[in-house]
């Protein structure tokens, strides 16, 4: 994306135009918290109370961070092509099935490494499966991504539901869920991570997947910043027209680009199936999709940043929790208004407080020209 | 029950669970055809539903509920007219968290204002939109089918059902018979050239998103004052979009737009009919199959299997000014 505004230093750009963004959004957040007659302060120390006070909180909140690392990272992969993945809760129920699939096979028979090596696979193959006929349809003909995403999201909800009523739930049981998975379907808790600094996790789901997305975080930032692929990847999103003009195979990317991200929101499938319910349950995404969403934009596209905002929606996530059990009025609900008003503060309207920071530089450098700044638009 | 009276129920339940699509899709149209992609009309659509069943119960009058609908929905659209026509940000991103504030809001402040579990209270008598009677039901009750076609299909509909309806031809004769129309479709053309001629691309984008909040306000108005007696947490579920699948499926054409949004709507109609009778050589199909069927169908329609649809060229695009 082509900016019309004017440069601003690095730590402007990275860290104070984010920072700022998420401040009015929690503002707003903390004026409904007003409106509903509740303190905003008393909920914020609740919040951060609940995510980090104590070890099982801790656990929780890193439980949650994890799906989110995926999320974001899926949803970022795209971003960096130009293309708006909306479709992550999708790929990434379609990847629980994988996931579910193979530990049903296998749980009895290999110990849990060996099931995972192969649930981690399936999990990527299944989400960009999901991901490839959107890509497919993008690269080939012209389809619009963001609408075939939304579109495959309530189809894969529809299929989720039918293959677990239908095809793999349990005869005789009611329920409609995979039986539960043996020992060799169950990824191992992290407890002795969060005990060498002295928190016990007690009963919080913190497991294997959080190092699989940390790892995951810097294969794509290799991915797109060091490798040729990635290199293609930024030009076709910078600009298709310079890309297609250096001999890059635009539909090649948009597909290669869909099935990376695709396999990234599958993966996040693995946390809560094998780390943690150990069976395949009705709506376990829960709207992590699209909270990678919110992710990608608030941690500007780069792992570096998304760690750090999938651990902040992990915080609203368990805080929440918390918040709701001491403040009735505050339900979880109050967590997606704040995640509307990131994507809308961090996304929609990000360029909001550039021309008066931009401004504001310019008469700080002392720059005498001010037909420089007046480019910058209204 | 016979197959007339079988048809005559499904054809009723069509007319019902379009009316709600058909008012979003031409929405959708409006805002879409000045170059504003919208896919915040679930959203909006939610929150005046929320805000025209809070009205109604509190003031007791349908009519406020309406006006309340769509001043909530409306001033959610010009968040996104200004987000993406002022600020210039990516359209997509701020329907998005349209959407999300919408889910969000509603149950916060339902939950706050009324202690019913994300509810607004029931709606009854004067604040709930009833179902109207024509004359002459009476009258030609007697006549074979064309009584019972007349009572159940035309007549005993909602005032907004009727409304809706009537804004299909409305909106056609407004987007290519007026000259705001024309401006309208130009602007989502090709604005450089609308600028040209001295009309401003902000002002008249900012005109679709009101048109388009305005019959998001009423399509939410319908959902909690009319087919249900008050707030549901999330009762639009999902049909913003398979309004904005309708849209697509259109081709961004008002008549269109109406014979999509029955198409969806009768295959609603026809997955709850069919839920659990099997049908001659193929056998039972699957709900989740029927239900999945509009996105499907959008799908292969946006592959380009049953003609094309084309967007407006300059759809998700913001006008930068020269200067």
């Amino acid at each position: 994306m082509s900016s019309p505004y004017e440069k601003l230093p690095g730590w402007v750009e990275y860290v104070l135009i984010p920072l700022i963004n998420l401040t009015v959004a929690f503002l707003v957040a903390g004026l409904v918290v007003l409106i509903v007659g509740q303190s905003p302060i008393k909920a914020a120390s609740l919040l951060v109370q609940g995510a980090f006070g104590y070890g099982e909180g801790l656990g929780f909140t890193l439980y949650y961070a994890t799906n989110f690392i995926f999320t974001g990272l899926a949803v970022s992969v795209a971003f960096h092509c130009g293309l708006f993945n909306i479709g992550g809760e999708g790929q990434a129920y379609i990847g629980g099935l994988g996931v579910a699939l193979v530990c049903l096979w296998l749980d009895g028979i290999f110990p849990w490494y060996l099931t995972f090596l192969v649930a981690v696979t399936a999990s990527a193959l299944f989400g960009a499966a999901w991901a490839f006929i959107p890509g497919y349809l993008q690269a080939k003909r012209g389809s619009h991504v963001v609408i075939t995403t939304i579109m495959f999201n309530f189809i894969a909800s529809s299929l989720m539901v039918y293959m677990l009523v239908e095809v793999i739930k349990p005869l005789g049981s009611m329920a409609p869920q995979t039986r539960t998975f043996l020992e060799g379907g169950q990824l191992p808790r992290l407890d002795w991570l969060l005990a060498m600094f002295g928190f016990d996790i007690g009963g919080a789901p913190f497991n294997l997947s959080f190092i699989v997305a940390l790892v995951a975080a810097f294969f794509v930032w290799v991915l797109i910043w060091r490798t040729r692929l990635g290199y293609e990847i930024r030009t076709m999103g910078a600009s298709p027209t310079a890309a297609r003009y250096a001999g890059i195979k635009d539909a090649r990317i948009i597909i290669i680009t869909m099935l990376i991200s695709g396999g990234l929101a599958g993966m996040m499938a693995l946390n809560p199936i094998m780390g943690d319910q150990h069976r395949l349950q009705l709506d376990f995404v829960a709207g992590a999709g699209f909270v990678g969403i919110a992710v990608a934009l608030m941690g500007r596209s780069h792992p570096v940043g998304i760690i750090p905002a999938a651990i902040l929606f992990g915080v609203l996530y368990q805080g929440g929790a918390e918040i709701s059990f001491e403040m009735p009025e505050i339900s979880r609900d109050m967590i997606t208004i704040i995640q509307g008003l990131v994507i809308l503060f961090a996304g929609a309207l990000e360029n909001m407080f550039r021309p008066a920071l931009v401004a504001f530089f310019a008469t700080m450098r002392g720059a005498g020209n001010p037909s420089e700044v007046s480019t910058s638009g209204e | 029950m016979d197959y007339f009276q079988i048809a005559l129920v499904t054809l009723e339940a069509t007319i019902r669970l379009s009316v709600p699509l058909i008012l979003a899709a031409l929405a959708g149209l409006f805002s879409e055809r000045a170059g504003i992609f919208d896919i915040g009309l679930e959203g909006k659509m939610l929150a005046a539903a929320f805000a025209g069943g809070a009205a109604a119960a509190v003031y007791d009058s349908a009519f406020l509920g309406l006006l309340a609908a769509i001043a909530v929905s409306v001033c959610l659209a010009l968040v996104h007219g200004y987000a993406s026509i002022t600020q210039r940000g990516n359209q997509i991103v701020s329907g998005v968290a349209i959407n999300f504030i919408a889910i969000g809001a509603t149950v916060i402040l339902g939950q706050a204002w009324f202690r019913q579990g994300g509810r607004t209270p029931q709606l009854g008598g004067d604040s709930r939109f009833e179902a109207v009677t024509l004359p002459f039901v009476d009258t030609l009750a007697d006549i074979p089918y064309i009584g019972d076609i007349y009572a159940s299909l035309i007549s005993g509909h909602f005032l907004l059902t009727y409304f809706a309806f009537a804004m299909v031809p409305f909106s056609w004769w407004v987007l290519y018979r007026t000259r705001f129309g024309l401006r309208l479709r130009a602007v989502g053309e090709n604005p450089g050239a609308v600028d040209t001629a001295g009309i401003s691309v902000t002002r008249m984008r900012y005109l679709a998103v009101i048109c388009c909040g305005i019959l998001c306000g009423f399509a939410g108005a319908y959902l909690s004052m009319a087919v249900a007696a008050g707030f549901v947490k999330g009762m639009t579920a999902g049909k913003g979009f398979i309004a904005l699948a309708a849209l697509i499926f259109a081709k961004w054409k008002p008549v269109n737009v109406m014979l999509a949004c029955l198409l969806f709507g009768f295959l609603d109609a026809l997955a709850i009919l069919m839920q659990g009778r099997p049908l001659p050589l193929i056998g039972e199909v699957p709900v989740q199959f029927m239900q999945a069927l509009p996105y499907i169908l959008t799908v292969i329609l946006l592959a380009g299997f049953i003609g094309k649809a084309i967007p407006p060229k300059a759809g998700g695009v913001p006008y930068v000014k020269e200067r």
